[in-house]
């Protein structure tokens, strides 16, 4: 298995708007090859990265999703812009090919009323998507449009907020059971 | 009764059988852990299973946000408990992976010696558990007594019998301690004639055979579509074993070594001499089949195991890799790599920002992924047929939850 580096130009060609960058090899840190894309046109670049004869990316590894907001100064420069990563690693088992996407989606689609951002769901190419999507919803508050049953699939289903958000404080009491 | 008959709703309601709701689990003995299904079911027949999991959630992902990498290494110990050790490894070369780094040759082979030896464990609990969901209890004894075997191995190895935490980042705790490897390859040469017995009880017994073949049918490329690994993936005749197709960082660990992929090629596996044939009534990406699949690997772990003991006492260097300092910086960047686990394929990703602990550590659970096909292959089965395809999958609940 190795990554595939020549997917991430044809995935320029063909969806040249649509790509935000690609990253083969980072200077500064031991970072895998990507390809980031724009949250909206997801779910067409998925297709292809699926069906097309040149991809072939049958097999969803993983999907999570990495929270970027600073809890205090020391963290603020090395963590950057305040925003929400999702991250596809997607592979090949017929050519033995990875390749990692991601998508930057802002923290919330509203803060004020911390309405979660959305992002097009891909758990009818990849049926794996389904549960993994239910899961960073769950665990990471994002919202997968087009999921068939998007809920909360590790948590109980009243729980309040997303653990995994950095900013995520323990209630303090969950039906009598005291939380901090 | 006149009036009863024209009536066509209580003509119908006379003849007609309710769908009832069954809750099997969290406590239930086949769901191996704290599984709850529900199904649906129109008499004896399953029309639909919805599992609900999250029972042993404790958010280790997050733990590990908090926690410097070496620290979180006990935490991946309790995900899969069951194969502990090969949860560290995948956890350490992740981790590795982010350093550039790779182990000494000794260390190297000492981590294969320790990965196959796991695998053999984990492998003859899910053969005796599973003949334990099939209503036949020695199976389950006789598994019990030749992982001890294994157990006892370890706990010589590292002190621990259930939860290790041996293999760290940088290598491992300990080095073997003397005379282990001999005693570990004594404990190989009784075992090896054993597998014969799990055939005899489980593989070629009737009940069995009747139990398994035919049920819970995967597809290759469902099953490639579920993202499904380990040997529920190869049980649907997807050539696919990370240990030879997987990152560089990790075949390297094999380099060397000889062992088959077990799998099914033109309808007939590579089975060592002495091992019962496929039935008749078997169907490609069955239960019997994903049984099957263990039993060969633990054959295809013996002889790794064995050129592993032969490697390491060649080695003349006795580096066996030094544990990375606790609590260090690590370097920015992130990594994903994914091991092959006696249950498929464990990955996990580590964000680091150049601080000591990870920004964001993450565990993709191959159970879990197993786990999401159960809603596909037990619509339409028998009541009796759902620990069956359950127990086949062979899942760890600790790892699904995390």
């Amino acid at each position: 298995m190795q990554y595939d580096l020549e997917a991430p130009g044809r995935l320029q060609e063909r969806f040249a708007d649509s790509i935000v960058r690609v990253v083969v090899a980072a200077e500064d840190s031991t970072s895998e090859p990507f390809v980031e894309v724009i949250p909206d046109a997801w779910a067409d670049i998925a297709a292809a990265l699926r069906d097309d004869e040149a991809f072939r990316f049958d097999y969803l590894n993983d999907l999570c999703v990495v929270d970027y907001c600073a809890n205090d100064k020391k963290t603020a420069k090395a963590v950057g812009d305040e925003r929400l990563e999702v991250v596809y690693h997607l592979s090949s088992v017929s050519r033995k090919r990875q390749l990692t996407v991601k998508a930057t989606l802002p923290r919330w689609a509203d803060a004020d009323a911390q309405t979660p951002p959305g992002l097009p769901s891909v758990a009818h190419l990849w049926a794996t998507a389904e549960w993994h999507e239910c899961e960073a919803y769950d665990l990471s508050g994002v919202v997968f449009i087009g999921h068939p049953n998007l809920r909360r699939i590790l948590c109980p289903e009243d729980w309040v907020g997303h653990p995994l958000r950095k900013d995520y404080q323990m209630p303090l009491e969950y039906h009598g059971i005291r939380g901090r | 009764m006149q009036n009863a008959v024209e009536d066509p709703r209580i003509l119908e309601f006379d003849v007609r059988t309710d769908e009832m709701l069954v809750n099997m689990g969290p406590q239930h003995p086949s769901t191996h852990g704290v599984l709850r299904l529900v199904l649906r079911t129109d008499g004896e027949v399953v029309s639909e299973v919805t599992p609900h999991i999250g029972y042993l959630h404790r958010c280790a992902e997050k733990i590990g946000e908090n926690l410097a990498v070496r620290q979180w290494i006990p935490y991946t110990d309790r995900m899969d408990y069951l194969a502990a050790m090969n949860m560290n490894l995948g956890w350490s070369m992740a981790v590795e992976k982010l350093h550039d780094y790779a182990p000494p040759e000794r260390g190297r082979h000492l981590r294969v010696i320790i990965a196959e030896l796991g695998r053999i464990a984990s492998h003859l609990v899910g053969m005796g558990a599973y003949g334990l969901d099939l209503g036949s209890f020695s199976p389950f004894l006789y598994a019990f007594r030749e992982r001890e075997g294994v157990l006892d191995l370890f706990e010589q190895a590292c002190g621990a019998r259930l939860t290790y935490s041996y293999l760290t980042p940088g290598g491992a705790t300990a080095d073997l301690p003397p005379g282990w490897t001999g005693r570990c390859l004594k404990f190989l040469e009784d075992f090896e004639p054993i597998i014969a017995e799990y055939h005899a009880l489980l593989t070629s017994n009737a009940i069995f055979v009747k139990r398994t073949c035919g049920v819970g049918v995967l597809t290759g490329d469902r099953a490639i579509s579920y993202g499904t690994s380990g040997p529920v993936l190869r049980g649907s005749g997807v050539d696919f074993d990370l240990r030879r197709d997987g990152e560089a960082c990790y075949t390297r660990m094999y380099d060397g070594y000889e062992f088959d992929v077990v799998v099914e090629r033109d309808g007939t596996y590579a089975a060592p001499p002495g091992t019962p044939g496929v039935p008749s009534d078997a169907v490609l990406g069955d239960s019997w089949h994903r049984f099957y699949v263990r039993m060969l690997e633990v054959v295809q772990s013996i002889s790794l195991v064995r050129q592993g003991v032969a490697k390491y006492e060649a080695e003349d260097d006795l580096d066996h890799g030094q544990p990375f300092k606790l609590g260090a910086k690590l370097p920015p960047g992130e990594v994903y790599l994914e091991t092959e686990c006696p249950r498929g394929q464990m990955g996990f990703y580590l964000v680091s920002l150049g601080q000591a602990n990870p920004w964001r550590a993450r565990a993709r659970s191959s159970s879990f992924c197993n786990l999401s096909i159960i809603g596909e292959i037990g619509r339409g089965c028998l009541i009796a047929d759902i620990p069956a395809i359950v127990g086949s999958l062979d899942i760890v609940m600790g790892e699904i939850d995390r």
